[in-house]
């Protein structure tokens, strides 16, 4: 049980509990955009740097969310340096993000005055990972990744075509922090990801409206030996 | 072009041989079709397991891979740093001009390929120009021009 | 080839190898490094063979021909060394090498025209030892690679290879060999410089059976080729390192993570490994000591993140080069999970260096803090580029000037950029300062890889941090939001300020948004991005400011602040810049001036390039 001190008090924390984690437990308020308790940590947006110390060694910068709390850390959460690099951040995401209500709200919080850089498109996607981390790690399917590099990445499926994986259960839309992934409707169909790939709106006969992939229909039919019926059939 | 699937298959088994395989892989089947065919992907993927969407993101990070095929000739310049003080981006400039094409693209009739290169370690060379794995040494805008010229008069383009 | 189980039988091969040795037999030695078989070393190589057997019968001569690594003069190649004497010849060609058989092997006379002429004095210097560039240098780590056939284990065994490896597992326990490491003072020659002994300590600490250990050759600082150098010239050194390394750890596999941009590197390295398993050093039982060990290669596929430890652990793993956060570190939490150790080629290199010499010996080259040689790829505007092995610690004056021949076209020094894209730049006012850890972080720039760029009063300091960020920006994994979008909001910046659109408060938003990112960043890449740039505002920001508020680029580079023109006394009317010219901007009559359209002219400096009579004016 590592003992450490977040902001001038003392706590006391369960072994392999993240910083964030700890802050959470203790109502310390710190920003997070990459951060899920489902997932495992990623430390890509930066937003939940915090100013940590473990004497002699100077204070540096850490991302909370990856670094554990260590015996005799002291830990700020809110200092000027933190504060600095957060408004950076922010503006950064703003590069893209102009306009998404949360990121607005934050820069509003940390004083950002001016957005010095802009990219020529907007793009609400941060490229948080959230949502292919939950497609991989709670759905368990993996239909998208974070393909390219750079500047150039972005979250698609394979060839950038309609997945043939994709369960189309809207995880992602739901993870997503900015609603940069819409759930499309069309009639019979729903879509996830870019407008091509189109799922066949199947329901299960037995609750009757939970939306089912083709891949899932077989399964279930193996399992519970019910036939699916076809939303298509029905109408 | 056709790709023959069984063909994918032997360059694939040849290289499985742990989890981390799809990368060495994927490297072999660019080597020899000088491309990722798409077919490569989804094949690599189901032999080692691999989520297609991970290979997807494997092919499309690294430099060395390629979803478009790429030309008969591949002329690369090196960029780095030595190359550069001595002239590099103008030879770049120079053959962008020459095949209307920008680094990183392939010519229309799929002939000349033009890609930049992050230093070869051959420094006291620089500029360096490759072509097909071929090194031609401190070049200047002149070399270069006969160097192309070689190529298009070798393809009866001239 | 011989097999060897125990260190008994390794001795004996050593001897007989040393048996077959005719130390009067004069030995040419071809460099065959990259550099020199561009040049055409291999032909020159050949051509020496068909010597021997196209020799008339009554008037024989015997010699020894070989191809070596890479002898690190790259700037004077093809260069063959005649040994025993040591005469060494620079640029030769095929059609030297009767000449060089008929006089030089035949009678023991040198051929003037094909010996180094240092550029200072005028003097022609006849032995290798003798050049200036060779001369200031300690080559450790490069020792060998100007004698040994890089395809033949053989070699490497007789001049005392695998001899340390011996000793190793015969006379030290692995607690030993991390005694022997710590107190030798060696740090990470990849460029964080932290002590590898204890690294190693670290991993070999660590519970589990199962660990790896990890040579880093993923080299991609553009403009260092060291790493390639060592692995071509010698691939036998760092193997015998990995596996001292993989005893003191408890590490049963290796892997070799190196650039595919290195095809000759990557073949050599891959012979000398199927050679060691071949004769028994590695594999099962190694010298009859109960140690197994065994090595792979893994391809780099172009990604200079995978530099850094975690990218390239998940390279390895069959991942998209992306770091992850540390701690836990690679010691504890490592390649598929286990706990692994990772060292760059210079390191690993050093291993059997220690390991034979003793600690006290490596620990007494260098400086109080920074322990051994280091090696440099002296690139840019520099008299002799090449590959240096100085001691840590001398002078960056001494490695220019007295090393490197000073700089060309009697120009003057600007600045050194030491570590590539994660350095910075040095500015002729400190020459002086001693070249170690400490000293090059106190002035803004790092150790690193082993990359010295020269820069001459020809080089635009804007336009070169921009060279630097355009180069990370590009390489950036994308992860982490500082990086991905700090780095190209720096180098929008910079060009901007280069494209003559620069706004007062560009400067102080650089210094801002880069020490943010260096502070801010995921991975070792963000975390020195910046450098370049900060460091060149340190020494010359009036340059900056010369392009913000005057617009002008003193150096007379960046493209939006210059105009080419043609000076009428000078031009001929050849008509050479204007066939050239790539956007028909020239025109003119031949034996007439000829005019430059400025709102055509690109500024790409081709007609500079080609005219002959100084006729062309950039202002």
């Amino acid at each position: 049980m590592p003992k450490l001190t977040i902001n001038g008090s003392e706590i006391q924390v369960p072994e392999g509990r993240s910083v964030l984690e700890a802050c959470r437990e203790h109502d310390i308020p710190v920003p997070t955009l990459c951060y899920h308790p489902a997932l495992e940590p990623y430390g890509a947006c930066r937003l939940c740097m915090v100013e940590a110390s473990s004497p002699p060694r100077p204070p540096r910068l850490v991302a909370s969310c990856v670094h554990p709390c260590e015996e005799g850390a002291v830990i700020e959460t809110d200092s000027e340096a933190v504060r600095k690099s957060r408004r950076t951040t922010i503006e950064l995401l703003l590069a893209g993000a102009h306009n998404d209500p949360m990121l607005l709200a934050l820069a509003e919080e940390y004083g950002v005055k001016e957005i010095r850089f802009t990219l020529p498109e907007e793009d609400l996607c941060v490229l948080c990972g959230l949502c292919v981390r939950a497609c991989r790690e709670i759905v368990g399917v993996g239909a998208i990744s974070l393909i390219n590099r750079g500047m150039a990445r972005k979250v698609s499926t394979p060839f950038q075509i309609a997945s043939s994986t994709c369960i189309a259960c809207g995880t992602c839309v739901l993870i997503c922090p900015t609603d940069a992934i819409k759930l499309k409707d069309i009639t019979h169909f729903h879509s996830v990801h870019g407008s091509d790939s189109e799922f066949e709106r199947v329901y299960c006969q037995i609750c009757d409206d939970v939306d089912l992939s083709p891949v899932v229909i077989q399964d279930v039919d193996v399992l519970i030996g019910t036939t699916i019926e076809k939303e298509v059939d029905r109408d | 072009m056709q790709i023959p699937v069984s063909e994918i298959h032997e360059i694939i088994d040849r290289e499985a041989d742990d989890e981390g395989s799809i990368i060495s892989a994927l490297e072999k089947v660019q080597q020899h079709y000088r491309y990722l065919p798409k077919e490569a992907l989804i094949l690599a993927s189901q032999r080692l397991g691999v989520p297609l969407s991970q290979a997807y993101a494997v092919a499309t990070f690294y430099n060395a891979f390629s979803l478009k095929p790429k030309g008969k000739y591949c002329l690369q310049i090196c960029m780095g740093t030595a190359c550069h003080v001595r002239g590099s981006p103008q030879l770049l400039d120079q053959m962008e001009t020459k095949f209307n094409i920008k680094a990183g693209e392939t010519t229309p009739d799929h002939l000349f390929t033009l890609e930049t290169v992050n230093c070869l370690g051959a420094c006291a060379l620089g500029p360096i120009v490759v072509v097909n794995d071929e090194y031609s040494g401190q070049m200047t805008v002149q070399k270069s021009d006969a160097l192309m010229k070689r190529l298009i008069r070798k393809e009866g383009l001239d | 080839m011989a097999s060897i189980h125990t260190a008994q039988e390794l001795d004996t091969w050593r001897e007989s190898l040393a048996a077959k040795v005719n130390p009067d037999l004069p030995l040419i030695t071809v460099c065959g490094g990259t550099g020199c078989r561009v040049y055409g070393s291999e032909q020159v190589w050949t051509a020496f063979q068909d010597e021997l057997t196209n020799q008339k019968a009554d008037a024989r001569l015997n010699y020894d021909v070989k191809v070596t690594g890479c002898h690190g003069f790259c700037e004077k190649g093809p260069l063959v060394v005649i040994r025993p004497q040591g005469i060494m010849y620079t640029n030769v060609k095929v059609s030297d090498v009767a000449e060089i058989v008929g006089e030089t092997i035949a009678k023991n006379k040198v051929i003037e025209r094909l010996l180094y002429v240092d550029p200072q004095t005028n003097e022609e210097i006849k032995c290798e030892q003798d050049v200036p560039f060779y001369k200031h240098q300690h080559r450790l780590i490069l020792g060998l690679n100007g004698l040994l056939d890089p395809t033949r284990i053989e070699e490497y065994i007789s001049q005392g290879g695998f001899d340390s490896l011996k000793k190793v597992l015969t006379s030290l326990s692995p607690d030993d060999v991390i005694e022997e490491m710590k107190k030798s003072g060696l740090r990470g020659r990849g460029g964080a410089g932290f002590p590898t002994g204890f690294k190693w300590e670290l991993c070999r600490q660590q519970p589990g059976d199962v660990k790896y250990v990890i040579c880093n050759a993923d080299e991609g600082d553009p403009g260092a080729y060291m790493d390639r150098s060592i692995m071509e010239g010698n691939p036998h050194l760092v193997l015998e390192g990995m596996i001292i390394g993989a005893y003191a750890m408890g590490a049963k596999q290796g892997y070799v993570y190196i650039r595919n941009e290195y095809p000759l590197a990557v073949k050599h390295l891959r012979l000398a490994i199927s050679q060691a398993e071949d004769v028994g050093l590695l594999g099962e039982n190694i010298l009859d000591s109960g140690f197994d060990f065994t090595v792979k290669i893994k391809l780099g596929s172009g990604a200079f993140v995978c530099g850094e430890e975690t990218a390239l652990i998940a390279s390895i793993e069959g991942q998209i080069g992306e770091p992850r956060p540390r701690p836990p570190y690679p010691a504890e939490f490592g390649l598929w999970g286990k706990p692994t150790n990772i060292n760059n080629v210079k390191s690993w290199a050093s291993v059997p260096i220690i390991i034979d010499k003793g600690s006290d010996w490596y620990a007494s080259i260098g400086t109080e803090t920074s322990k051994g040689t280091v090696i440099f790829s002296v690139v840019g505007n520099i008299n002799n580029t090449g590959l240096v092995e100085v001691p840590i610690g001398i002078s960056l004056r001494e490695l220019i000037f007295d090393i490197g021949g000073g700089i060309p076209n009697g120009k003057s020094f600007k600045a050194a950029q030491i570590g590539g894209p994660s350095g910075g730049c040095i500015p002729a006012e400190h020459l002086d300062i001693p070249i170690d850890y400490e000293s090059l972080q106190s002035l803004g720039a790092i150790m690193g890889s082993g990359g010295l760029v020269v820069a001459d009063e020809d080089t635009c300091m804007v336009d070169f941090a921009a060279y630097f960020m355009r180069f990370t920006q590009e390489e950036s994994c994308g992860k982490c939001v500082p990086c991905r979008v700090g780095t190209k909001a720096m180098l929008e910046t910079l060009e901007r300020i280069c494209a003559g659109d620069g706004r007062p408060g560009d400067v102080d938003y650089l210094i801002e948004l880069g020490e943010e990112i260096k502070r801010s960043s995921l991975c070792g890449l963000g975390q020195t991005a910046p450098n370049p740039v900060l460091s060149t505002i340190r020494y010359f920001r009036d340059e900056y400011e010369a392009h913000i508020v005057d617009k002008t680029c003193p150096a007379k580079v960046c493209k939006g602040l210059i105009t080419y023109s043609v000076i009428e006394e000078n031009c001929t009317g050849c008509m050479v810049c204007l066939r050239n010219c790539p956007e028909g901007a020239i025109q003119g009559k031949k034996k007439e001036v000829h005019v430059i359209d400025a709102a055509i002219c690109t500024r790409c400096g081709m007609c500079m390039s080609v005219c002959k009579f100084d006729a062309i004016l950039v202002e």
